[in-house]
């Protein structure tokens, strides 16, 4: 085989990974080039595979709504009008026209500040907190029964509470974001410390570890799984709260430009934002489970 | 005076109103650089015995002295090798290692001299080439290898080993027995191994520690094995002292003491 025709064969297989072009990867001509063609060829066959249906699935759900939403008595926007109307919207997230005038991007990274903080705060105290329940039998009896009423309370059911203590919008949506987040993060995080073998005990006592050398070298690591999937439930709280807070509180974030848009009759506009808090929660939890799938590499086996 | 010394260890568990009597009145000695097997049927309480001299369970009366001084709290001087390895999933083979070395000889030893400690134990049990791999990645047998080099890292008084090769293949055993005959050798570690292999208790022992049937478990009969070191697998088979040995501990076991439940 001659360095040309390998050559030819490369040329041969970029066009298939160029975009909207993936059945140029089946035509391609037999010879040299099919052994190379022939190793992309699952590759963009699996990409396919994946990526085709949710598309199809979409392409039905918007004709569907198209067809449905059309009519001259509907009370709700087509898809095809959402495209006219909040078009600035879709193609801009991050333009700034003033104070109140810009971008879903940038509403969605206040909200995003949010919950950061408040999600943050969740994190650190549930782990603790889940730590000495896991740990202790009387922690456990003591607080478990009020972790297990506190925890059915709806979110904004403490806003107007937070509202009182604070006496600012902002740290009240903050707190709404910390207590919603953290009752998973303590109840995952003492079912994983609980879960810690005894054999790891009994490895800590003979090292006679100490008790801060024990929570860092043998609890988290040991109760990493369950802690991030605490951490995972309440990332995606928190990420529910956040956006009736902010209808309530007012502000920046894309909770308020929901109630904001309402108010306008701006319905297209709710619509993207709809979309927009969607793919962000989605990304929210893939985040988080990706950093578990990195932090807790190797606990799963045994 | 003695170097271990188990005195008068009794030891009740309390469940509400009812008390189970594990083990009566046990005492033993064992001589610095002595390798002793305790052996008995399931559930006589020889892993008990073990936990107590580890300190992991309290006895309820009587006590444990090492070279003259009780313990009774867990610690580094009793090095445990456990059943099922106990690595931590989430360190690697070195990890493993180094968390002991760091925590017995944090203070008292360089960075540079604690390395060099976990590689040279690592090498004592052929497994410093798996040095990066996460317990997950290696077979049984290795995993076991690097507890017993954990345990061996902690430079013990004395190496308490738990059935450590239970779960092993034949082969597998047969290797790290070899293996553990040739660091009590080399080293002239104090060992005492749980098990319930009775080839396992004549070939790697100097007495074997034999233990009636429980509740209220006591030691039978202490056997010396009165063979040479080093031994050799393949040339005991035929010995007269190893069948004798061997065929003493087999009639306690399964003449005097037999394990009714079992049947």
């Amino acid at each position: 085989m001659g360095l040309p025709v390998l050559k030819g064969a490369a040329a041969g297989a970029t066009v298939v990974t160029l975009p909207g072009k993936p059945s140029a990867v089946l035509p391609l001509p037999a010879g040299p080039a099919k052994s190379f063609a022939a190793r992309l060829a699952p590759l963009a066959k699996g990409a396919l595979a994946n990526l085709l249906p949710p598309l199809i699935t979409v392409a039905l759900i918007l004709l569907f709504w198209q067809l449905a939403a059309s009519g001259p008595q509907s009370s709700l926007p087509t898809p095809s009008k959402i495209w006219e109307e909040a078009k600035d919207l879709i193609v801009e997230p991050f333009y700034w026209a003033g104070s109140q005038d810009i971008g879903l991007g940038w509403r969605i990274l206040v909200s995003l500040q949010r919950v950061a903080i408040g999600f943050s705060l969740a994190a650190v105290v549930g782990v603790l907190l889940g730590a000495l329940v896991g740990q202790s039998v009387w922690a456990t009896r003591g607080l478990d029964p009020v972790f297990q009423v506190l925890r059915t309370v709806p979110p904004l059911a403490w806003l107007p509470l937070s509202l009182a203590a604070f006496r600012d919008s902002q740290p009240s949506a903050i707190f709404v974001i910390f207590i919603t987040a953290i009752w998973p993060v303590i109840i995952n995080t003492a079912v994983g410390i609980r879960n810690i073998p005894q054999d790891y005990r009994n490895v800590a006592q003979v090292l006679r570890l100490n008790q801060i050398e024990f929570f860092f070298k043998i609890m988290v690591p040991s109760a990493a799984p369950y802690i991030f999937t605490g951490l995972r439930i309440g990332v995606g709280l928190s990420w529910l709260a956040i956006v009736a807070a902010e209808m309530l509180t007012g502000g920046v974030g894309i909770g308020f430009f929901i109630w904001d848009a309402w108010n306008s009759s701006r319905l297209s506009d709710i619509i993207v934002a709809l979309v927009y808090i969607g793919v962000v929660g989605f990304l929210l939890d893939r985040l988080v489970a990706l950093v578990g799938h990195v932090v807790t590499r190797g606990t799963a086996t045994n | 005076m003695s170097y271990l010394k188990i005195d008068h260890v009794d030891k009740r568990f309390q469940r509400g109103a009812a008390s189970t009597e594990v083990l009566k009145d046990v005492s033993l000695v064992i001589d610095k650089g002595e390798f002793v097997s305790i052996i008995g049927h399931s559930g006589c309480g020889k892993s008990t015995l073990l936990n107590i001299v580890a300190g992991l369970t309290p006895a309820t009366t009587g006590g444990i002295l090492l070279e003259g001084k009780e313990v009774n709290a867990p610690g580094p001087d009793r090095a445990v090798v456990f059943q099922n390895h106990s690595l931590l999933p989430w360190l690697t083979v070195y990890d493993n290692v180094a968390l002991a070395v760091n925590k017995v000889f944090g203070r008292t030893r360089s960075r540079a001299e604690r390395h060099d400690w976990i590689m040279h134990n690592l090498d004592l049990v052929q497994m410093a080439h798996a040095r990066d791999k996460r317990p997950g990645e290696i077979s049984g047998g290795m995993k076991q290898r690097v507890g017993i080099a954990r345990g061996l890292a902690m430079e013990p008084k004395i190496l308490l080993l738990d059935e450590p090769f239970g779960a092993l293949d034949a082969l597998t055993r047969a290797h790290l027995q070899d293996s553990v005959m040739q660091i009590h050798a080399a080293l002239g570690n104090t060992m005492i191994m749980i098990t319930h292999d009775v080839d396992e208790a004549v070939l790697l022992s100097d007495r074997i520690v034999m233990m009636t049937n429980g509740p209220s478990a006591r030691i039978g009969e202490v056997l010396d094995v009165h063979l040479t070191r080093p031994r050799q697998r393949l040339e005991l088979v035929s010995d007269r002292t190893y069948i004798a040995a061997r065929e003493a501990v087999l009639k306690f076991l399964y003449e005097r003491h037999r394990f009714v439940e079992a049947a």
